[in-house]
């Protein structure tokens, strides 16, 4: 990409792969072709290793057969020193892949007698090159001619014309020079080599060394300026550029839970993005070894593979501590599925820990990464290395959708967040876990700051670490304010008593009225009972009227018929 | 001992051991290599006369053979033998200093 871009930019200047891990990006797409680049630097940078894997990965990536002319070490001596980068030059060699021509030269065994040229070499140089068809040619250290031959002037000229020739030559070269004390080389070498210098520092500070490279000049190309950490492993040098991968990542949309079921309410209800990279910070004792055991906990109930880099405490130590609060991280571990790494900060410097984390990451494959805690590597560097080295680790991590979670430690006496806005840029879900001080005890509160692409609860959740894990319970928000612990407790018993004695008046009331209405019921019935009974009377009495009546009618005729009283059929006949 | 002898070659030593053998190395029929064969040719014949043997290695046509040697330099004389080996570089112009490079006279 990077290659196409420049020579499309440039529209000339044309550029080799190194192979070597982020130089080709800082370069922005390697060395000039067919020119030579000059690698200086003090004893023990590594320009050797440099030169040596800048062959080593054209011959075995590139196709590009190259030559290494040694002044100082043999090629017996290269090979083994290179075995523990994990190159085998021998197979190489073997295959004409690679040619490695060890010229010496010694002292005293030299009387020089007049004018010279160094066409023994440059013939020699020729041959090595014809004989492989070599592209790339590194020549360590050329300077160590001026302490082998006499009269530094010829010798001047012929480098000059050494540099020409290889270029004609159309070699891509490096050529490495010893650091001088005012100069880049010893022996002014930048004079003749100046389409790109490459300087290599090995720095002490706080007695921890660290590796840089800078790119001092690079004709006709952008390059990065900056001092870029670089760090040799076993599988060779690595250049760290913060941007080496850059803002490139595809992202997904898959959560995956915290393993704290409140906390995954609080993050939308369904936890973190996969391959995000999550900020837990706080002050001592706040409780984020432990949201890190939670997520590792249930990442290996997902089945899925954790390495846990500890920076401060010892693996059992971890797993007995998270024991106390039912997280049996133990198990995980015998099923293979979780990694300690732990690690005291100073054993090595920022590089070494990155390069062996790196290694552990490539070769665990892990879904989730657990740094606990990020800001003791600030005791081996800066808090800018430092967070250059997090970059660099969360962009390898996002590009393989890692999920990251590392905790910061804040100072009780800065600002709660401030440790962290270094690192918070780099987090997509920062949680804030706090002590909350009332009524003369501490207790942990946890907050979500913030959660890049999820709607989350802006409140705060008290933060209990019970013997069966963590526990997020509502604060009491009220009109005393926001209270925790006992203060919250006795709180809400004080609200419960008011309720329940609301609650007894009630029921008393209740009581009475049922009372009441069963009284007045009671009269009621007994109303109407009366009531009935009057109106049987009632009845009664009007069926003994209607009997009298009938009878009283029957008797008047009789008496009449008795009578024998006309009155009646006179009537009738009427 | 054998720098005694080889300092004083009028003495009678064995004569194996007074066979010289010298290598020149050259890169092609250049002014340089002439003058230094020539200046060679001279020195020799003052001072090794009869006990010497000289050989003009051509890089040009045979480059492999400059790596036996370490051949960086263009002329390198070669002294083989008698041992230790020397090696003197430049046109061999300046006599003294050859003198001095190939033992035949003692540093001053």
């Amino acid at each position: 990409m990077a290659k196409k871009e420049a020579r499309l930019v440039r529209g000339g200047l044309q550029k080799v792969r190194t192979g070597i891990a982020g130089l080709d990006e800082v370069t922005n797409g390697g060395l000039p072709k067919g020119r030579p680049t000059l690698v200086c630097g003090g004893a023990g940078s590594g320009k050797t290793l440099l030169g040596m894997e800048f062959l080593v990965r054209g011959a075995t990536q590139y196709n590009e057969p190259g030559v290494f002319v040694s002044f100082e070490e043999s090629a017996e001596e290269l090979t083994k020193n290179v075995v523990s980068l994990g190159f085998d030059l021998s197979r190489l060699i073997a295959s004409k892949r690679l040619l490695v021509d060890y010229v010496h030269i010694e002292r005293s065994e030299i009387e020089e007698t007049g004018e010279y040229d160094l066409e023994g070499l440059f013939i020699r140089l020729n041959n090595a090159i014809d004989s492989i068809g070599a592209k790339r040619v590194v020549l360590d250290t050329i300077e160590s001619l001026f302490a082998g031959l006499p009269n530094p002037s010829i010798l001047r000229a012929e480098l000059r014309r050494l540099f020409r020739w290889l270029k004609k030559k159309g070699m891509t070269a490096i050529i490495t020079g010893e650091r001088g004390d005012n100069a880049l080389t010893r022996h002014g070498l930048e004079e003749y080599v100046s389409d790109c210098v490459i300087l290599l520092d090995h720095r002490v500070a706080n007695q921890i060394s660290t590796r840089r490279l800078r790119i001092v000049k690079y004709r006709g190309s952008t390059h990065g300026t900056n001092e870029f950490p670089f760090l040799i492993d076993e599988r060779g040098l690595a250049v760290m550029p913060i941007t080496s991968l850059g803002l490139k990542h595809i992202v997904t949309h898959e959560r995956i839970s915290t393993g704290i079921p409140r906390l995954d309410t609080m993050l939308g209800g369904k936890g973190y993005f996969r391959g995000s990279s999550i900020l837990v910070s706080g002050t001592a004792g706040t409780g984020k070894t432990s949201v890190a055991a939670h997520f590792v906990d249930a990442a290996c109930r997902r089945g899925e593979r954790c390495i846990f880099f500890a920076f401060e405490e010892s693996p059992s130590q971890i797993v007995r501590n998270m024991r106390s609060i039912g997280i049996d991280l133990g198990q995980w571990v015998e099923k293979g599925l979780l990694q300690f790494h732990a690690d005291r900060p100073t054993v090595y410097g920022l590089e070494a820990h990155l390069a062996s984390m790196h290694k552990s990451i490539d070769l665990f494959k892990p879904k989730v990464v657990i740094v606990d805690p990020v800001t003791n590597l600030s005791s081996v560097a800066t808090e800018a290395d430092v967070k250059g080295m997090l970059t660099r680790l969360l962009d390898e991590m996002k590009f393989n959708r890692i999920t990251m979670l590392f905790t910061t430690l804040t100072a009780a006496a800065d600002s709660l967040e401030s440790t962290a806005v270094g690192m918070s840029s780099l987090a997509d879900t920062w949680l804030l876990l706090r002590d909350i001080e009332i009524g003369g005890e501490r207790n942990r509160g946890l907050y979500i700051l913030k959660s890049r692409g999820m709607a989350h609860s802006n409140q705060i959740r008290e933060f209990l670490l019970t013997d069966k894990g963590v526990d997020l319970i509502d604060v009491y928000v009220g009109p005393s304010g926001v209270l925790t612990g006992s203060a919250r407790i006795s709180q809400e018993a004080q609200e419960r008593d008011v309720e329940s004695i609301r609650e007894q008046e009630i029921a008393r009331r209740r009581l009475n009225v049922e009372t009441k209405r069963k009284a007045l019921e009671a009269q009621v019935a007994s109303l109407r009972a009366q009531f009935e009974a009057e109106e049987l009377e009632l009845k009664k009495l009007t069926e003994q009227e209607k009997m009298r009546q009938n009878g009283v009618s029957k008797l008047r005729k009789k008496m009449a018929d008795m009578r024998k009283g006309d009155s009646n059929s006179e009537r009738r006949k009427r | 001992m054998k720098r005694k002898a080889a300092a004083g070659p009028r003495r009678n030593a064995k004569p194996k051991e007074d066979i010289w053998e010298l290598r020149l190395y050259v890169a092609g029929q250049t002014p340089k290599s002439l003058v230094a064969f020539a200046n060679l040719k001279k020195i020799c014949e003052e001072h090794l006369k009869g006990k010497y043997h000289i050989e003009v290695l051509d890089l040009l046509k045979n480059p492999q053979l400059a790596k036996g040697d370490q051949i960086l330099a263009i002329p390198t004389l070669v002294r083989k033998l008698p041992q230790p080996l020397k090696k003197i570089i430049g046109d061999l112009s300046n006599t003294m200093r050859v003198l001095v490079g190939l033992d035949l006279r003692p540093k001053m």
